[in-house]
């Protein structure tokens, strides 16, 4: 793959707005299927230009009028936010108070950084295929919570670009959401709490809820691999040393002696199973037996989500197929079908893309470019083995069927 | 509604009608009365339905809501008053039109200020709550239908296949048996409360709540729905108020049973600072004895302190200069400036006795406001010894002032409970023996439309029972 270099973004942008970006599915989708008077209108888009210059309230009045502005602006970076009372663009217009957000998707941001105390491979903003399994199974977890618990239909993973994914819920109800209902969902999505004076952040009471018990189910598909073979948590002293901080002090020197004796952290992870599940169970306020091993497991690998970014109604989130300024790679969706294959290092940079389409344009007759460009978009669709959802990549049609999912959706008959 | 002079006519309706126009003993109020109905009659429902809400605010201090003394004492207080409860009992149809219109008129009174409309919800959520729970579950379907909640309870096949489910997520349930049970199905927005904390089975986006969970959803509802009518009331307010009939009542009716209560003025003068000493160990409650000995010992108190134990003591009975002259003996004593005080200090004493600024005569705290607001901090002496000590220190405290090793237990088990008003009822209950419960009741009542007990008595504004309670020192009570 070409390598990105930040300095072309201005050049690779002006290329990719005007051939690449996909404005006649990404309208479809944000205007929904046009059945709200002014829906696409009311809504807020921020831009970020060059040399960081971010602007608020863009609104556009339809599809054409969005090509427009983004050829024109050539933004860096665009957001997505709400749905007003008024044209966002407006807004300064609007009697004081009267101009509100009024609907926008349910959205979650899970960040990779926020599990760097558990993750022994990368920090901060580095990812790699080791510790990329712990996306895999937040969006596992997630999004079978949206779906079967809270019977949300229409939800959107993208990859961020960078260290993590988003999900954007867009189920008409759920945009209608309140506030307090939103911040719910976060609160009964959340298992890990504390920050870094915590040592141990999740603390199970006997009874086993439902979605705890299937998410644990989840992990338990990905532990040994993820945990035990890739991360190796319980490789030496130094590493066991961070879970017996999770685990009572009466087990300490039982465990201690025995870890030695043992020489993987698959056989020392066997050991701790079993030693918890026979310690005594009078021992007060805390808990031996299975809840001991899942605590474990769920502080290690269970989705960090931040409260902030779901429950404001009014909350801007990168947009879907945005690029990311200093990887250059786009924001593409996440087939949910095949989220095991989903390969990051394999999404395209925008040099990459631009690069080909360069290529094709200077060595092939018009009409082949014109085929080949569409070519190019149906593989920004289609990433190495994994697919995105969002279009259909059997045709590249214009008149293609808009999916914002793997399943069929049709925008034009809503509910 | 209308408001006539003259004699109302009784509505006379057929036995099945009148049936049909209150098919329960409790409801959320969603329709206002249409009757004519005379001023009298107004003022009757109106003061009893106050009386109501008193004592429902009274024991719940002194109960733990919920046991079965509570249960049976507003039971009785419910009953008393003529008001309706039970669905059970014959002629209901009085007593529930009697609750109708009481309540619709109250809300004029209390739709004024939001001290005012938080205090009317609360007493008629604990109302509500009350008689729900007395609501046969048989009956609990057809109320919720009539009250336009759509509730529905799901059937026993619907049950058995998700019985492991339901179990393990509703802390609840008493055992593994569900059958006994009925379980709701709501769509999981309106079940917040419950779905955040994971107390809730969700499935599709329904929430299946068992009947208990299902209590707090209901006054949940009602509490929102109350206060968005308040508010609307509030907004009309004007056009009802200028009715000359009805503007004495409504206002008489507001400030009555809330806030400014005690008598103030009754009091002035009654205390002399010789006293206070004594007073503080036998009949202060343990927030003020904490400050006054503290004062005492350190000579000082900052100024969360000086504000809960200043307007105490000027609610007992001690005048501005009484208190000047206290304060400043006292700092005194600390090797204060006596010029420093009178420029430091005793503006803010005048302040809080309404002689300076905007000369709003201040009164002492409410028990919920030191509760809530405010925390000590090192150095600090003022708050709730309930709430603010540490257990242990609290007990070593109680054991200093004599409390018995049961009432001390007592005591720290509605701590824990947090019930911290019940618990300084318990305080008072231990180190006043002889005073028995009838009596402390109608203690309780005392305002200004009731008599002091005896001539040498001393009313002690016992922030306990909200702004509006006195513990009387009789002169007949051994322990004063």
């Amino acid at each position: 793959m070409e390598p990105f270099d930040p300095a072309e973004l201005p050049e690779l942008l002006k290329l990719y707005y005007r051939r690449l970006f996909p404005y006649a599915q990404y309208y479809r989708w944000l205007n929904y299927g046009g059945v709200v008077k002014n829906y696409f209108q009311h809504r807020e888009f921020s831009f970020t230009l060059k040399d960081d210059i971010y602007i608020r309230y863009q609104s556009f009045n339809n599809q054409s009028d969005l090509e427009k502005e983004m050829q024109k602006m050539n933004p860096y970076k665009i957001d997505i936010g709400a749905v007003y009372s008024h044209r966002p663009n407006q807004h300064n217009t609007v009697k004081l108070g009267a101009f509100q957000a009024q609907e926008k998707e349910l959205v979650f941001d899970i960040d990779m950084t926020d599990y760097d105390d558990v993750r022994r491979c990368c920090s901060s903003a580095d990812i790699c295929s080791k510790c990329w399994t712990l996306m895999t199974m937040a969006i596992r977890i997630i999004d079978r919570a949206l779906k079967e618990d809270f019977g949300f239909k229409h939800r959107l993973w993208v990859y961020s670009g960078r260290r993590g994914v988003h999900c954007w819920v867009c189920d008409e109800s759920v945009r209608k959401l309140s506030s307090a209902v939103r911040s719910g969902i976060v609160e009964y999505l959340s298992l890990v709490k504390g920050g870094q004076d915590v040592k141990k952040k999740v603390h199970l009471s006997e009874n086993v809820h439902p979605f705890v018990r299937k998410s644990i189910s989840i992990i338990k598909k990905y532990f040994e691999g993820y945990a035990l073979v890739g991360q190796d948590i319980l490789e030496n002293k130094e590493s066991w040393d961070k879970i017996l901080a999770l685990v009572p002090e009466t087990m300490h020197n039982d465990l201690q002696q025995n870890f030695q004796k043992h020489h993987s952290s698959l056989q020392r992870w066997e050991y701790l199973k079993k030693a918890a599940s026979q310690c005594p169970s009078n021992i007060k306020n805390e808990k031996c037996g299975p809840w001991l091993e899942w605590e474990i497991m769920l502080q290690y690998c269970f989705p960090r989500l931040d409260i902030n970014v779901s429950k404001g109604i009014n909350h801007l989130l990168k947009s879907p197929f945005s690029v990311h300024p200093k990887t250059g790679r786009i924001s593409v969706p996440i087939d949910l079908q095949k989220v095991d294959q989903f390969d990051p290092f394999a999404v395209p940079t925008i040099s990459s893309i631009c690069h080909e389409l360069d290529a094709i344009f200077t060595s092939e007759a018009e009409k082949e470019e014109n085929q080949a460009e569409s070519d190019i978009k149906h593989r920004t669709r289609v990433v190495g083995p994994s697919s995105c959802g969002m279009w259909d990549a059997a045709s590249a049609s214009p008149d293609e069927q808009c999916h914002v999912h793997a399943q069929d959706l049709n925008w034009q008959n809503p509910g | 509604m209308e408001f006539s002079g003259v004699k109302r006519r009784k509505p006379w309706l057929i036995g099945d009608q009148r049936k049909a126009s209150y098919p329960h003993s409790l409801q959320f109020y969603l329709q206002p009365p249409s009757e004519n109905i005379s001023l009298i009659e107004f003022e009757n429902l109106a003061i009893d339905r106050l009386k109501l809400l008193k004592s429902v605010e009274n024991l719940g201090v002194s109960y733990v809501k919920g046991t079965e003394l509570y249960q049976s004492k507003l039971e009785a207080e419910i009953r008393r008053l003529k008001f309706s409860y039970r669905e059970s009992l014959e002629d209901e149809y009085e007593p529930r039109r009697k609750d109708h219109i009481s309540h619709f008129i109250l809300r004029l009174a209390y739709c004024q200020s939001e001290d005012l409309r938080r205090w009317f919800i609360q007493q008629e959520m604990d109302l509500l709550r009350f008689r729900f729970s007395i609501l046969p579950k048989d009956k609990i379907q057809s109320f919720l239908q009539d009250s336009h909640l759509h509730f529905e309870a799901i059937s026993e096949e619907e049950k058995n296949l998700r019985e492991q489910e339901i179990i393990a997520s509703s802390t609840s349930l008493g055992g593994p048996k569900l059958e006994l049970e009925y379980v709701y199905k709501i769509p999981f927005a309106d079940a917040l409360d419950l779905f955040r904390g994971r107390k809730v089975y969700l499935e599709n986006g329904f929430a299946y709540v068992p009947l208990k969970d299902i209590v707090a959803i209901i006054l949940n509802e009602f509490r929102a729905k109350l206060s968005k009518a308040l508010a609307l009331t509030a907004r009309s307010l004007p056009a009802v108020q200028s009715d000359e009939r009805l503007q004495p009542l409504l206002n008489h009716l507001s400030h009555s049973y809330i806030g400014q209560d005690y008598s103030i003025q009754g009091n002035a003068g009654k205390i002399s600072l010789d006293q206070i000493d004594s007073l503080s160990t036998k009949s202060f409650p343990p927030c003020m004895r904490q400050l006054h000995k503290a004062l005492r010992e350190n000579h000082h108190l900052r100024h969360g302190g000086r504000m809960q134990y200043g307007l105490f003591l000027k609610g007992i009975g001690l005048t501005l200069e009484q208190a000047l002259q206290f304060w400043k003996q006292e700092f005194i004593k600390g090797k204060m400036d006596p010029d420093k005080f009178d420029k430091g200090y005793s503006y803010n004493i005048r302040h809080s006795f309404g002689k300076e600024g905007k000369r709003t005569d201040y009164t002492p705290f409410s028990c919920l406001k030191i509760i809530l607001t405010n925390p000590p901090s090192q150095g600090d002496y003022h708050g709730c010894p309930f709430r603010h000590s540490d257990p242990e220190l609290l007990k070593q405290k109680l054991q200093s002032y004599k409390i018995t090793p049961g009432g001390i237990s007592q005591i720290l088990d509605l701590v824990k409970g947090t019930h911290y008003q019940v618990a300084c009822q318990k305080y008072f209950e231990m180190t006043h023996n002889a005073c028995d419960q009838t009596h402390f009741n109608e203690v309780l009542k005392l305002n200004r439309f009731t008599e002091s007990i005896c001539s040498s008595t001393v009313i002690i504004p016992y922030g306990c029972f909200g702004n509006t309670g006195c513990l009387v020192i009789c002169c007949h009570c051994k322990t004063s």
